[in-house]
This record gives structure tokens, C-alpha cells and sequence, in this order.
């Protein structure tokens, strides 16, 4: 059994913070979209509050990664090359769809100079500098409507245009957060990543 | 030949054009002969007058409580009114004004207004009805009238005929802020002094949008099945405080900003109380049922997919 040392204390520390506030962010949220004088979840006032100061945490969150993955080799993990990513992709797929009920080998371990694999760095790139932007902008723009700098946009209001925005890409993080859940007990055993996020070290047979 | 039917259509339209376009005007030209008599100084912040002590002409400052700008009140309701249908006609015969008709009562609104049938659709007895229900009447001796919020001289409706709610809003809130934010004003009525609004509002969040985006009495009035603006305003302990009762399926900004939007359906492309998404946007009450439906199926599938994923490790662990 080898053991390599891939999750720095910033990341966890990055990573813990993100994942709570990933948590509040979606039962607020919930709560705000499905607001309801019979049944309610948190109270509106609440859950606007707790949802407001959670994204501005949050924001301040990424800014952690955002640098780190710029001045560190941490932002190395999620170097992609276009031409292996064609031939990769398919075989990550394979593996996740049929190899890993045969028992196969995983076709990316991993070690030190991979911490994921290619539809992990397609994943995590996505959402760490596509689609958390996307919901920082709309979020803000939420939490101070009067500075949007136009009143309509293709024929709707812009609050209400940013909203759709804000929910339909908080909603595809929340999926992305249960499959990333439930990614991570593929280890080996199902427990070993969740281990490996509290002590850094990540233990592998290969 | 042809010459001379050229001229002769020339002719007949030299006479013809300044008549296109034309619209017969609601307001008489009488009236507006009158009542140029009283706007000529009331109209004006100085008037002058021939003062037979001095045996000169003599120009003074018109008291501004006094002034009526001509434009304003051509665009209220009573545009059509002459001063002297209202005041007495004294007023237009003598000047300087005797005294004594300082004192004439002035009329309500509910004289002429009451059993109408030219306007029944606007309700005035269930309006009046509401009024002397309210906390405006309760608390206020006889001097609050339906003039305290309606200036007779100014006053037009907005709900039933404005396409821009914003401006709706805004004029109607003015309506509520000209007491309660003027000290002088609220002075007629009463010895209390007045709130500060941002203060007593604070609790309110994102406040300046609430402001600009619905009236004080979505919130300080309750709510008439009827009256397409209720006038039963509410003790301030019984304001609504809680954000769900807008920001909900059930919004209760359907039954009062959003009434007379009546064009709209309740549902339009999948959203619910589309009305509101003419003029605005209402977190919580403004959810879509495509995207909601679709959002469930979506999540449902992933978490069946991740179900059946974990069947299969658990059946088949081949390592």
C-alpha cells in the first residue's frame, strides 16, 4: 500500500467550509423558492438572511481556491489536455458504468501527479470556474437588485431573468454535490476518500 | 379639364385638413374661459390688483396654499369642473373675496359621488364604507375627508388606467407620504409627530426596492374582495410582517397591486402569477411549474441512477 499526501490543510479547510456552506445555500434556497404561508421550512426573513451571509461566505471561500489553485501546484490537478481528454473521457465512463462491477482496474489511479480523474477535472473545472462564477454574479446581483444595470433582459425583468439564472445553476450544483457524495464511497473501502479529505493522506494498493 | 379637378380637390382639402386630427375636447371652452378668471392669479405665485387706497396697480405674493397649477389640474379627474361649480360663485364676481367665504363648508366627496349610477363601477359607497372602518377614520375626528389623500384639484386615478405600475406605485405612495412624511401636514390631524420611515421600515429587507416596487397599502391596508384599491388601512400592529404573505403561491399582491391586471392569466408560459411578471418579479411567488416539474424529474433520475449504481456495487463486488 502506498500513501501520498494530496490534500493540504488550506484545501481541507476549503473544502469543509465550502461543503457547509453548500449545505445552508440549499435548504435555504429551497426554502426561499418554495415559500409557503401553509408549510415552511425556515422562516422567509431567516432564510433570506441565512442564505445571504452563507453566499457572501462562500464567495469569499472561492476566492481560497481561486488563488490557491493559481499560486500553488494544487491548480495543477486541473490541467487538461484536449486530445487526451477525447480518448480518456470514454474510458473514465466505461469504467464507472460497467468496469468497476467486473472489478477492474480504476484507468486513472490515483497518486501524486493525479488526484482526479477526466471526468473529475471536467466536473470540478466546470463548476469551479464556470458555473460557482455564474452563481456568485447572479447572487450578488440578487442580494443588491438596484444596481442591476438594466431593467429588462429578452423581454422579462433582470431580477427576474437573474433569478432564473441563480436557481437553474443552483440546482445543477446541488446535483453535482450528490453524485460528488456518492463518488466519493467508490473508494477503497467506500469510506477511504472521506478519510483521506480529514487527513490528507490518500492510501492506495496500487 | 383635369386642371380644373386638381384645383377643385385642392380646394376641398385646403378646408378638410385642419379638421383631421382634430378631437372634440372634454372640457368645454367655457370652462376654460371661467376658470382662466381664477387661474389667472391663483395660477400664479404673484398677482396684481388695482388698489383704490393707494390709487395704484399693487402686485403681492398669492399665499401657496392658494396656488392651483392650471396644468395639474387639467389632467386630474375633476378636469372638467368648473371652480365655481365647487366654490361658491361669489368667488368669480367679486374681488378682493368677501371674508365670509372662508368659512363655506366644502363639498365631500360622497355628494355627489353617492348613489351615482355614472359611477357605480368605482364604489364609492363600499369605498366610504371601508374608509369608516379604517384607522384613518377611527382615530381622526370629522376633519379627515377623502380630501386628506384625494385632492380634489390634483387628484386622477392610476390603477385602472396607468401601463406603468411603477408610476402607479409611486404616485400612490406619494398620497401616504404627503402626511406622513410632512410634519405640517400630519398637524391638521394630529399632535403626534411623525415617523421616521426609513427606521420604522428597517426591518424590511432590501428596502428601497419594497419602496419603489409596491405601495403602502399592500401591506397597511386589508385587503377588499371588491374594491380594486382597498381603503380599510390598518392599526400599524396589524401590517403584514410576514414576507410570505407576497412572497408565496398565494401571494396577496394578487389580490390588490396586481387586481386590475386583468389581461393576464394567472399562469403564463408555466409561471405562476404571471401577472406580477408584467411589471416586476416576487421570489417564491413567481416559480415556474415547467421548471419545477423538470427539476424533480432530473433529480429523481440522479438519484435513481446513483441508487441502481450503489444495487449493482453492493451485488457485484468484484474486487
Amino acid at each position: 500500500m502506498s500513501s501520498v499526501y494530496l490534500y493540504p490543510v488550506w484545501v481541507r479547510l476549503w473544502h469543509l467550509i465550502n461543503a457547509i456552506l453548500f449545505l445552508i445555500l440549499i435548504i435555504t434556497g429551497l426554502s426561499l423558492q418554495y415559500s409557503s404561508k401553509e408549510y415552511t421550512l425556515l422562516r422567509f426573513d431567516l432564510a433570506v438572511t441565512l442564505h445571504n451571509i452563507s453566499g457572501i461566505l462562500l464567495t469569499i471561500n472561492y476566492l481560497v481556491i481561486f488563488f490557491g489553485n493559481l499560486f500553488t501546484k494544487n491548480g495543477f490537478y486541473y490541467r487538461m489536455r484536449r486530445r487526451w481528454l477525447m480518448k480518456e473521457i470514454p474510458l473514465q465512463t466505461r469504467y464507472y458504468l460497467f468496469g468497476i462491477f467486473r472489478g477492474e482496474k480504476a484507468p486513472f489511479p490515483i497518486n501524486s501527479r493525479r488526484k482526479f480523474n477526466p471526468l473529475q477535472k471536467i466536473a470540478y473545472f466546470s463548476v469551479l470556474y464556470f458555473l460557482m462564477p455564474l452563481i456568485f454574479i447572479t447572487g450578488w446581483a440578487l442580494i443588491f437588485p438596484n444596481v442591476l444595470f438594466v431593467d429588462k433582459i429578452f423581454g422579462t425583468s433582470s431580477l427576474h431573468f437573474t433569478d432564473l439564472v441563480h436557481i437553474i445553476v443552483g440546482f445543477i450544483l446541488s446535483l453535482f454535490m450528490f453524485v460528488h457524495i456518492y463518488l466519493c464511497t467508490i473508494g477503497k473501502p467506500p469510506g477511504s476518500h472521506f478519510k483521506a479529505m480529514l487527513s490528507g493522506w490518500h492510501h492506495s494498493d496500487h | 379639364m383635369l386642371k380644373n379637378s386638381i384645383f377643385i380637390l385642392l380646394f376641398i382639402l385646403a378646408f378638410l385638413l385642419p379638421l383631421i386630427g382634430q378631437e372634440e375636447s372634454e372640457i368645454a371652452p367655457i370652462t376654460y374661459e371661467k376658470n382662466h378668471e381664477c387661474l389667472k392669479c391663483h395660477g400664479q405665485k404673484y398677482f396684481s390688483y388695482f388698489n383704490e387706497y393707494v390709487g395704484r396697480d399693487v402686485k403681492e405674493r398669492m399665499n401657496p396654499m392658494y396656488i392651483m397649477d392650471s396644468a395639474t389640474f387639467y389632467m386630474s379627474n375633476h378636469r372638467t369642473f368648473m371652480c365655481t361649480d365647487c366654490h361658491s360663485y361669489e368667488y368669480g364676481t367679486s374681488f378682493p373675496h368677501p371674508n365670509q367665504l372662508r368659512f363655506e363648508p366644502s363639498f365631500s366627496c360622497m355628494d355627489c359621488h353617492e348613489g351615482n349610477d355614472e359611477y357605480a363601477e368605482f364604489q364609492f359607497e363600499k369605498i366610504n364604507e371601508e374608509f369608516l372602518a379604517s384607522v384613518h377614520s377611527e382615530k381622526h375626528s370629522d376633519e379627515f375627508t377623502c380630501w386628506m389623500c384625494h385632492n380634489p384639484h390634483t387628484y386622477h386615478i392610476t390603477a385602472r388606467t396607468s401601463e406603468n405600475l411603477l408610476e402607479t406605485i409611486q404616485y400612490d405612495n406619494e398620497i401616504c407620504l404627503s402626511c406622513h412624511s410632512d410634519q405640517s401636514k400630519m398637524g391638521l390631524l394630529s399632535d403626534r409627530h411623525i415617523y421616521d420611515m426609513l427606521n420604522q421600515h428597517e426591518w424590511l429587507p432590501n428596502q428601497k426596492l419594497h419602496f419603489n416596487k409596491v405601495r403602502c397599502i399592500e401591506c397597511h391596508a386589508r385587503i377588499s374582495d371588491t374594491l380594486m384599491v382597498a381603503h380599510n388601512i390598518q392599526p400599524k400592529e396589524q401590517a403584514v410582517k410576514l414576507c410570505v404573505e407576497c412572497h408565496s403561491q398565494n401571494s396577496i399582491l394578487m389580490a390588490s397591486l396586481f387586481k386590475h391586471i386583468k389581461q393576464e392569466t394567472q399562469e403564463k408560459q408555466g409561471f405562476l402569477n404571471a401577472a406580477i411578471l408584467s411589471q416586476g418579479y416576487v421570489i417564491g411567488a413567481n416559480r415556474n411549474t415547467y421548471l419545477n416539474i423538470g427539476s424533480l424529474v432530473i433529480f429523481g433520475l440522479v438519484i435513481l441512477g446513483i441508487a441502481t449504481h450503489a444495487i449493482l456495487r453492493y451485488i457485484y463486488p468484484k474486487n
